[in-house]
């Protein structure tokens, strides 16, 4: 190990070692001065954030360290930019909740950072081993915050069913590993993916390897028919929790299955792209149609993810940089998205009570026009009406797939998003066409408000200049 | 090419969007200010786009007024606008519908700054998607568009607004999701959205009959044609008035001027191909749709059919091109039917947003839209019942009015194309004097009908401007057609003469 390797690793380091110092620093802020854990953090992420724009790869360049079981590249690098500017969101988003909630505590900053340290592990692998590593963390760490609240019932349910069925993806996952190092003798994705390429591997082991790597990611990523404990969880979870898990983990997993399939498994990518076909029409189907039913917002936000896992196991299974880079669009637009669509619904909470009706956004165009045009860019974004930026998220999906071969499952694609364009319409209906039923004025800390307009603007922006964001992602694999 | 230096279609598009945006801000307390920025914005865009005019060279079929800057390099998108003799007066006709609207949207109550807002809005990104000369912008645009439209009409409109935009929006939302793949597809192919490398892209003739069909199913619902036309009566019947004229005025060309500037040229020998399913649609639209507007009790619901049917003439011009190409081997025939299908694009435009805001007018006053509400309306608003008659009877094509120029030269293209054709679509004569006359008789005609009509008072300043100015149009266009017809003369040569050229690659 030399001083050069560490330096590679130095956001990871970085954030490891904050997420310490939060941990420990708290323990010393009393019940009012809680305020300070907040801003450490933010400060540990604006922190990370210049470490790894000053040591950004050039485009094109990877470099490997410890042993090759880590790599710095392009894609990671961004992956991680956009990482902790999502957390960073959450956090002012969740400080407000939390307030309310009364579950104002350090843990949740700490853990916060842990599982953004799993991101980044799992987004920087290079080892089938080290993939695992960040992927445990991410897990546990989600784990205990869906439980944060432990007096909440349906929190602790919520919590259970994560951890087994999480547990069991990962079992599966390291099964799946197992297999695969024995038919090709390395863990390193690169060595893996060399002796592919050689071709003297035994073809059942790799084939039941690959099965079970596919599942896990399936189950990862919620895609159907791994999708049970989404929805569970996004409604059990405290509504902070729920804005976390939605938002941070997917850059998480996006890399996870670009790592493992792409880097790793690549020659095999004709296997792989059958069983995400099925995956990712079977998730566009049944996110889209059972969303419809849903009146608890949680509910349909969770079916809706389901849906968008679809778009971008779309964009994954074209096996090529566009796809690629499509996907990667996709999953960073998501986040911001979803993390957007979910500080609405804490909006709109008020004292500790969830805002977990659909009918509670009734009239929101009276209350408040300006958080109502906020969740109207966000719901048109998801459901890809140009010329906000989903749109373009899912033009690209479709076109890389297009490519690829697979017309009839854009098609497909594009059909489910007709009908997924349905329930974001009822949330603009009710929040527009209808009378409020309470008049009570909503209220947000300046900061809140402050980054759900940026928020809820970038919908706009980032479509209107996609051109900007779409040049980094195609340069993230170019 | 003009020596144009400054950007004046960006102008057009931006000045109507931009100043919409800002309205969105203004508070309740400020709407007369916002009204008189809204009309100040798109008098503005009206003045640019008959400035627009004044520097059009007539005797050019190339693209004029060209801006051109890159937008999403990785994917080589420009920001790409420019227009020809086709595109030029379906702008003219957005702006001024858009000075309409908002003069006739004057005493809405609620929400009015984002009424005017959601109007100019609409109308800039109408007047991007006539100008833009890439496919993705285009489709960025003809999407967007049913943003404003969906509010216009769920919040402003009547009991059933509901239904009735989610409807609208779905429609034609399912509709354009088949017409991304296949750009995307062309995409892929051509290695570029411009649509002039679109046009020039050989295609095999599978090919074009799918790509064909992709973008006929998006611009079928726009126009719309029988059998995917049921979206547009209930949004008519809920649409306030406004969103009823820009609705019949403007979006229902869109439908046409897609058809004019993808399907055609993209795809000739597609088109070719599948000429007889558009012409029999549009058959089945002028006539059976003529007797579904001879059945109704709803005004807005009578002129939503007559919409349809008088569309239904528009998809019949373009489209009988090839079968005139083969009988007479001559291009004169194609270019009358494509020239006289834009004419009653344009006409209808004037003459359905007329027909709206004359029922606007009653409906202000009597808050009724149903037929059998009024009668002798004449004789308590009889300026008002000039106007409307006028109006109506422009719609069942009488000589003199624009409504006759279009109908009659795509009847005349028929015959060369086909004796039946011409038949059926000389029908529409009969049929749509049939209702549109009935109508005036049950509604304007005969005795008071009850106290309501009884106390009615006539026009006030504001509406004999709008109508006078429809008035205007209508009867000058159908006098003296020539100056349109001009202007549209070499592009419209120029698309004949390339869709009868085959490109299905060797």
């Amino acid at each position: 190990m030399t001083l050069s390797e560490l330096q590679l690793a130095l956001p990871e380091i970085f954030v490891a070692a904050m997420a310490c110092v939060v941990l420990v620093a708290d323990l010393f802020f009393t019940e009012q001065r809680r305020g300070f854990t907040h801003t450490l953090a933010i400060l540990a992420l604006v922190f990370a954030a210049i470490i790894t724009l000053r040591l950004m790869m050039p485009v094109g360049e990877s470099m490997l360290a410890f042993s090759d079981t880590f790599v710095r590249d392009r894609f990671g690098d961004v992956l991680k930019l956009f990482a902790y500017l999502v957390l960073a969101g959450v956090f002012v988003y969740a400080k407000h909740f939390l307030r309310a909630a009364g579950l104002f505590r350090g843990e949740f900053y700490s853990l916060s950072l842990f599982a953004l340290l799993g991101v980044m592990i799992m987004v920087s692998a290079a080892s089938m081993l080290t993939v695992y590593l960040g992927l445990e963390l991410l897990a546990l760490s989600s784990y205990a915050l869906v439980a944060l609240n432990r007096d909440s019932a349906s929190g602790s349910e919520a919590a259970m069913k994560y951890f087994i069925l999480g547990s069991l993806a990962s079992g599966i996952l390291l099964y799946g590993i197992s297999l695969i190092y024995g038919a090709t003798g390395s863990f390193q994705l690169g060595e893996v993916s060399e002796a592919l390429a050689m071709g003297m591997s035994d073809d059942l082991m790799l084939a039941f390897g690959l099965a079970f790597m596919v599942v896990a990611i399936a189950f990862k990523l919620g895609a159907v028919p791994f999708h049970m404990w989404l929805p569970d969880v996004y409604q059990g979870a405290p509504a902070a929790v729920t804005l976390l898990v939605s938002s941070l983990p997917k850059l998480g997993y996006l890399a996870l299955a670009i790592r493992l399939l792409a880097d790793g498994m690549g020659n095999m990518h004709a296997d792989w792209q059958a069983m995400l076909a099925v995956l990712a029409a079977l998730s566009l189907i049944l996110g889209n149609v059972v969303a419809i039913a849903q009146a608890n917002i949680k509910r349909m936000l969770a079916y809706s993810t389901i849906s968008h896992v679809g778009f971008i196991l779309l964009g994954v299974l074209a096996a090529s940089p566009a796809g690629y880079s499509a996907a990667m669009f996709y999953t960073i637009v998501y986040s911001i998205t979803s993390a957007g669509a979910f500080a609405v619904m804490i909006l709109l909470s008020g004292n500790g009570v969830e805002a977990e009706n659909l009918d509670d956004f009734k009239g929101l165009a009276r209350r408040s026009p300006w958080y109502a045009l906020m969740m109207l860019m966000i719901m048109f974004s998801l459901a890809g009406i140009p010329v906000f930026v989903g749109f373009f998220a899912k033009w690209q999906v479709i076109a890389a797939a297009i490519q690829a071969g697979f017309v009839a499952l854009s098609v497909l694609a594009v059909i489910t998003s007709v009908i997924g364009a349905f329930y974001y319409l009822r949330v603009v209906k009710l929040m527009y066409f209808d009378e409020p039923e309470n008049n009570a004025p909503v209220t947000a800390p300046i900061d809140f408000r402050a980054v759900l307009s940026l928020n809820g603007l970038a919908m706009l922006g980032l479509g209107v200049f996609s051109g900007g964001l779409i040049g980094v992602c195609v340069r993230a694999f170019g | 090419m003009n020596a144009m230096t400054w950007p004046i279609l960006s102008l057009i598009v931006w000045i109507p969007i931009v100043t919409g945006v800002a309205l969105l801000f203004l508070s309740e307390a400020r709407a007369a200010l916002g009204k008189m920025v809204a009309l100040a914005a798109a008098l503005a865009a009206l003045v640019l786009t008959v400035l627009a005019v004044a520097e059009f060279d007539m005797t050019t079929a190339a693209m004029q007024f060209q801006e051109k800057t890159p937008w999403i390099e990785a994917f080589s998108i420009n920001y790409h606008l420019g227009i020809d003799g086709l595109s030029l007066p379906l702008i003219v006709l957005t702006a001024l519908t858009t000075v309409i609207v908002i003069v006739a949207g004057w005493t809405i109550k609620d929400r009015v700054s984002q009424y005017m807002a959601a109007f100019l809005i609409l109308s800039g990104l109408m007047s991007g998607m006539f100008a833009a000369l890439d496919a993705m912008l285009f489709y960025v645009f003809f999407e967007a568009m049913l943003v404003p439209m969906f509010l216009i009409i769920g919040i402003w409109g009547g009991p059933n607004r509901i239904l009735a935009t989610v409807k609208f929006f779905l429609f034609t939302f399912f509709g354009s999701v088949f017409m991304l793949v296949g750009l995307i597809w062309l995409y892929l192919q051509a290695g570029s959205f411009a649509v002039a490398d679109l046009h020039q892209l050989p295609l095999s003739l599978t090919a074009q009959i799918w790509i064909f069909l992709a973008f006929l199913i998006a611009f079928a619902v726009k126009v719309p044609m029988w059998p995917v036309h049921t979206w547009l009566p209930d949004a008519h019947v809920e649409a306030p008035t406004g969103g009823s004229v820009v609705l019949a005025a403007v979006m229902l060309k869109i439908g046409g001027y897609g058809l004019v500037r993808f399907s055609l040229p993209i795809a000739p020998d597609g088109a070719a191909a599948l000429d007889w399913l558009v012409i029999g649609l549009s058959l089945v639209a002028i006539v059976y749709i003529g007797f579904v507007a001879l059945a109704q009790r709803d005004m807005k619901k009578l002129i939503a059919y007559s919409s349809i049917s008088h569309m239904g003439f528009a998809t019949l011009g373009l489209f009988l091109t090839f079968a005139i190409v083969q009988n007479t081997g001559q291009l004169d025939g194609a270019v009358l039917g494509i020239s006289g299908a834009m004419v009653q694009m344009i006409s209808h435009g004037f003459i359905s947003a007329a027909m709206f805001l004359a029922v606007g007018v009653l409906y202000d006053r009597v808050h009724s839209r149903e037929i059998s509400a009024y009668g002798g309306v004449a004789n308590t608003m009889p300026w008002f019942a000039m106007f409307a008659v006028l109006f109506f009877m422009a719609n069942s094509g009488l000589p003199g009015t624009s409504g006759f120029v279009g109908e009659f030269m795509v009847i005349l293209a028929a015959f060369k194309a086909d004796f039946w054709f011409a038949f059926f679509a000389a029908m529409t004569l009969i049929l749509g004097a049939s209702y549109s006359l009935w109508l005036v008789k049950r509604v304007f005609y005969g005795e008071v009908a009850n106290d309501n009509v009884a106390s009615l008072s006539d026009l006030d300043g504001r509406e004999w401007a709008v109508m006078v100015l429809l008035a205007l149009l209508v009867l000058g266009l159908g006098l003296w057609p020539y100056p349109l017809i001009e202007m549209m003369e070499p592009s419209v040569a120029n698309l004949v003469d390339h869709i009868t050229n085959s490109k299905i690659n060797p």
